[in-house]
């Protein structure tokens, strides 16, 4: 039977934990059908490699993409599928366990690795275990870890494009609005390079002096949570075990100690620098390069640096 | 509670009707406690580890709390589902403020389905107007229980929340999404999941902790509640994760840039 994959609401683009959950679809095996609530957003995801099917849903309730009317409408589709899937984005957090409950299966959160269609790996314990896990479901229902699964390619496939079909809104819920960061910045999930820092940058104003190195970078700004916490940065910067999981290709923390919390949602990164002033900050543990140091010195000294060509 | 004459009643005792809050709570190994995964591969080592109430469940209870202290609700009740010692963290919560408390002791672990078809039986015996959970324990780290409960109920869900107003047939949530904030309205009853920005919980009292002692707490079985709580996920191997190896220290800025230049060439 096929899979489903309910992509994150990105705009006219495709996101990359959207990519990765196709790409733990594909592990899986079966046609792979795509749902997006936005119908602008059909053209760029029946260019995926590997997707047979564009399904798309438009309407006020999959607009916002409420957690009611988008899981009635998963519900209606599964039928057809073996395996309905989404990206562990909040919006994907939100709506796939309502998808199992109703259709009477446990909700496999996060999955890290696929062993086959009905055997998968998660992280457990703020990433301080692995679990493998068989689902006894006849549909299986999770939300994908997009860290663990390498995204597939933006482009190269040419999906047919149906729309799904109509439901009732539940009308349990209303949108009322929304406050959405524009920010000329990657995407934290999908960055190349992400500068994190911590509660040793000291306030919201001096946090603001990592924008520097990552202008110079290309890169995402995060946070730890004593950060978010303190008010020096947005919740949505928040990199840790309740927050969002990167992993890029250089993670920087600059006056992150380095909780095990934190470390959960960016051990994957592929190099790790760390900058703190205590030496013997677990950050270090992880990191495949560490600088003591005060990050108010150092910052300046690395755009300089970073400057010279 | 019945107050005596002379004694004066809490403040804004003109909420006409009755608001009931339900608050599940966990027991999970304490944030602090750095888990270690045991050697023959079926779990983690729980034995002789502290336990505490989920953190996030803790947030849920306070703001359940804080409602009753505005006036918004009349009373709360803590359920747990979980092992006799569970009893603890409903005493924790009755310290907090909560009224009452339900234990429904059940071995093992028990999946979010099965809890929420466990809360599902007690909302209807109940009938609370409205329900607020952690978003995620942090032993599963599943995020699951909250929307499962309110697809089981047919209810509206604001997940993830930051900010809950509540008023006489609504709730307005704000809620923690990527790339910011986002705030719905939900037609009661309703499930509302808490986020670590919600509030900050606070500690109990001495005088509240011995009060805690005399509030009621029901013990039920799920063959009660007529559940079946038999889980859907065999757990086949539970491993230590990869590990990083700690790579060196660097001396200065200059270093750490041809580092990354030359050698990991990521910049």
């Amino acid at each position: 039977m096929a899979i489903l994959v309910l992509a994150d609401h990105s705009g006219a683009t495709v996101s990359q934990p959207t990519r990765s959950a196709i790409a733990a679809a594909q592990k899986i095996g079966g046609d792979v059908h795509v749902l997006v609530l936005d119908g602008e957003a059909a053209p760029s995801h029946a260019e995926l490699p590997g997707v047979a099917k564009v399904l798309t849903a438009t309407g006020e309730g999959f607009a916002h993409g409420l957690a009611e009317p988008v899981a009635a409408l998963l519900v209606s589709l599964a039928p057809a599928y073996s395996h309905l899937l989404a990206p562990g984005s909040a919006a994907g957090k939100n709506v796939m366990p309502r998808v199992a409950a109703l259709l009477d299966v446990q909700i496999i959160s996060d999955i890290a690795g696929v062993v086959d269609g009905d055997t998968f790996q998660r992280f457990i314990y703020a990433g301080n275990a692995l679990a493998t896990i068989r689902s006894a479901d006849a549909t299986k229902v999770a939300t994908v870890r997009a860290a663990s699964f390498d995204p597939v390619p933006a482009t190269g496939g040419s999906a047919s494009t149906e729309a799904a079909p109509g439901i009732t809104d539940p009308a349990l819920s209303q949108f009322l609005h929304a406050e959405i960061v524009k920010s000329e910045r990657p995407e934290l999930a999908a960055a190349r390079v992400v500068v994190s820092g911590g509660r040793a940058m000291g306030s919201a104003d001096s946090f603001k002096i990592l924008e520097g190195v990552a202008d110079r970078l290309g890169a995402a700004i995060g946070a730890s949570r004593a950060a978010v916490d303190a008010g020096y940065a947005p919740n949505d910067m928040q990199v840790g075990q309740t927050g969002k999981i990167v992993a890029p290709e250089l993670y920087m923390a600059f006056g992150i100690s380095g909780a095990i919390q934190h470390l959960a949602g960016m051990k994957d990164s592929k190099v790790i620098v760390a900058i703190n002033k205590d030496e013997e900050a677990p950050i270090f543990q992880v990191a495949d390069y560490g600088l003591v140091g005060d990050v108010f010195k150092i910052i300046p000294e690395l755009e300089a640096e970073l400057d010279k060509k | 509670m019945r107050h005596s004459p002379g004694v004066a009643a809490p403040p804004q005792q003109d909420t006409a009707q009755a608001m009931k809050l339900l608050v599940p709570v966990k027991r999970v190994v304490d944030y602090n406690v750095k888990v270690r995964v045991k050697a023959d591969g079926t779990g983690v080592e729980t034995a002789n580890v502290k336990m505490s109430m989920n953190p996030f469940d803790e947030i849920a209870v306070e703001e359940a709390v804080r409602l009753k202290e505005k006036g918004a609700a009349t009373e709360i009740i803590a359920v747990s589902i979980g092992p006799a010692a569970a009893a603890e963290q409903i005493r924790t919560a009755l310290a907090m403020g909560a009224d009452r408390g339900i234990l429904v002791e059940v071995e093992g672990a028990v999946e979010p389905l099965a809890v929420a078809k466990l809360l599902k039986a007690i909302i209807m015996k109940e009938e609370p107007g409205l329900i607020i959970l952690g978003k995620q324990a942090i032993d599963d780290d599943m995020n699951a229980t909250g929307q499962m409960l309110a697809a089981l109920m047919g209810w509206g869900q604001g997940t993830f929340a930051s900010k809950v107003e509540l008023a006489a047939d609504s709730v307005t949530v704000t809620r923690e999404v990527d790339g910011g904030l986002e705030t719905v309205k939900l037609t009661l009853p309703a499930i509302v999941t808490a986020d670590l920005r919600l509030n900050e919980p606070r500690y109990a009292s001495l005088p509240n902790i011995m009060k805690a002692r005399k509030k009621p707490i029901e013990n039920l079985k799920p063959a009660d509640l007529g559940v079946d709580a038999s889980p859907r996920l065999t757990t086949l191997k539970v491993e230590e994760p990869p590990k990083r190896q700690a790579g060196r220290k660097v001396g200065s800025v200059a270093e750490l840039v041809d580092k990354l230049r030359n050698e990991a060439k990521v910049i």
